[in-house]
């Protein structure tokens, strides 16, 4: 009996606990210091690299020669030492471990905050820093707090042009930023069988923008299919009787489309109160938003029209690429006028392509609008990939239409 | 471990990209973290921290996992964080790093001494100790030895 946390973990809320890790990823960022870290640490040995994965998704392709050479020497170690390594183009590390890599049940670690993402499977899934993943390469476990679980009820189903983010973005503001400090957001309730896995991914993803270590969902039905098309045969979870810190109802036919306003995420207004904020920038991508239905429903909504404003879109993966490829999505994107960066984390940190400018708002699918995360006086809203697409062809915020 | 020093005062929800912004990451150089150090928060800062206790609002390091806040932190000579609550992977990647953090709702005047001792649990600002909760034994042994990298160097 317990939360999916507890038993996972195997302990009970508040309780220190050592555990093998699963699965643990980096990505060419974080890689380069948990490497350094790693050979730092004496020994040099590596604990099991079949369950480790160095994927690369933050600046790609690499933007300089200081870049280039930093995932050159982390290219080699990955190859040379027998990591699962995903280069250039491959995707979003979270995203690849959710194409088929992570299980239900699974204890994950990643080198990256969003790697609670992966909790949609019925994993436990949370981000660490890159000297904690130089110690699981290492001794293959780490130790957690196992945290207190918030009991995320969600009924009903969503109605007109509202989606899985506007929910997210919805729980983050009621929440706050440090709502669910080294807590875990449980998705329970008869408004989760009906959400697909890509709802789900981005639902889960958000759990860190209130502090959260976790956002998960049971392993249900939909889990069970979707995981069986990548070649697994898995079992659902069942939920049994155990104690939330804190309960939160959500009607989804309650939530409206919305987005939050720089700098904070849980500075969440109704799209309605910001119609009409002039745009320099549209940004749908992200392991929040750059799926192949977020990519299709943006093309859905641009299709025969011409976009207004810059218009970036960044696959999440190779295979969201290849399936837009093949089913149009991409031709009508192309069309619409917008421009399609390489599978990765495009724009959204900063660091390369899509930097804004002094004094430039962006409207973002991603699920962070901190100062100056863009380009130094760049202003970041963030909202669904519906208001996206209706505001990138009015060149201002826009509230979708209802489908 | 005992430390003190003076106050630098900084609000609350305080997030990694403010501590060090994602344009000046992909470097081992250590300096230039140093030198951007929140920057984007009040670029006058960097040049106050050595031998400075930094005392933050809430939910101090919220945001990316990027080590490099932490670490450029430590290396701008930073003595202690203290916050009323600290993000979650930050206060891994703090002791990790060796950087001290202690949870405490510090009233916060520029330039006051601080005071405290992790092992003992208190904190002294401004004539007045606070108790503090202390840290695990295994996170005390990390801070001791230096971070993470040292301790493992050591436990081999």
């Amino acid at each position: 009996m317990g939360t999916l946390s507890e038993r996972i973990l195997h302990g009970t809320a508040g309780e220190y606990v050592d555990r093998v890790v699963d699965r643990a990823y980096v990505h060419d960022g974080t890689g380069v210091l948990t490497l350094e870290a790693w050979k730092s640490m004496g020994e040099r040995r590596l604990k099991d690299a079949a369950h480790l994965h160095v994927l690369f998704d933050h600046i790609v392709p690499a933007n300089n020669s200081t870049t280039a050479t930093l995932q050159h020497e982390l290219r080699e170690f990955a190859r040379s030492s027998f990591l699962h390594f995903s280069d250039i183009g491959s995707g979003i590390c979270h995203q690849i471990m959710s194409e088929g890599i992570v299980l239900p049940g699974d204890v994950v670690v990643g080198a990256d905050s969003h790697s609670c993402t992966l909790g949609a499977f019925g994993a436990f899934a949370t981000g660490v820093g890159a000297t904690d993943m130089a110690a699981i390469w290492m001794t293959g476990e780490t130790w957690f707090r196992v945290p207190e679980s918030i009991g995320m009820h969600l009924s009903g189903t969503f109605t007109g042009a509202t989606e899985a983010k506007d929910l997210a973005l919805t729980y983050v503001s009621r929440l706050g930023m440090d709502g669910a400090s080294y807590q875990a957001l449980e998705f329970i309730g008869e408004g989760t069988p009906a959400l697909p896995m890509d709802d789900r991914l981005t639902l889960c993803n958000l759990a860190v923008e209130t502090g959260a270590k976790a956002g998960m969902f049971y392993a249900d039905d939909v889990t069970v299919q979707y995981l069986a098309t990548a070649g697994h045969e898995v079992k659902p979870q069942e939920p049994e009787p155990c104690r939330y810190i804190r309960e939160l109802d959500f009607d989804l036919s309650d939530i409206v489309p919305v987005i939050a306003v720089p700098p904070r995420v849980d500075k969440v207004k109704p799209v309605h109160d910001l119609a009409g904020l002039p745009l320099d920038q549209v940004f749908v991508g992200t392991c929040t938003n750059g799926r192949y239905t977020d990519l299709a429903r943006f093309a859905r909504i641009v299709k025969g029209r011409n976009v207004a404003v810059r218009t970036i879109v960044v696959p999440a993966s190779r295979a969201v690429l290849q399936e837009a490829i093949r089913t149009g999505v991409l031709d009508d994107l192309v069309e619409a006028g917008c421009t399609l960066g390489t599978p990765g984390c495009g724009p959204c940190l900063g660091a390369h392509m899509g930097v804004l400018g002094e004094g430039e708002v962006c409207l973002s699918t991603a699920n962070r609008n901190f100062k100056n995360r863009m380009g130094v006086g760049g202003e970041i809203y963030l909202s669904s990939v519906a208001t996206a697409a209706a505001s990138a062809l009015e060149g201002e915020i826009t509230e979708p239409e209802v489908a | 471990m005992p430390g003190k020093g003076r106050a630098v005062c900084v609000g609350a929800d305080i997030d990694t990209d403010l501590v060090i912004a994602g344009r000046y990451l992909r470097t081992k150089d250590h300096s230039i973290w140093v030198e951007h150090v929140f920057e984007d928060l009040d670029p006058t800062l960097a040049s106050r921290l050595n031998g400075a206790v930094i005392v933050a609002g809430k939910n101090f390091g919220c945001g990316s996992s990027r080590e490099q806040a932490a670490i450029a932190i430590r290396e701008a000579g930073v003595v202690a964080v203290v916050a009323p609550s600290f993000a979650r992977i930050f206060f891994r990647n703090a002791i990790n790093v060796g950087l001290p953090l202690i949870e405490c709702d510090l009233p916060c005047t520029e330039g006051s001494l601080v005071a405290f001792d992790l092992a003992e649990g208190w904190v002294d600002a401004e004539g007045k100790k606070y108790t503090t909760p202390r840290l695990s034994s295994r996170m005390q042994a990390i801070l001791a030895a230096g971070g993470l990298v040292n301790y493992w160097r050591t436990c081999q």
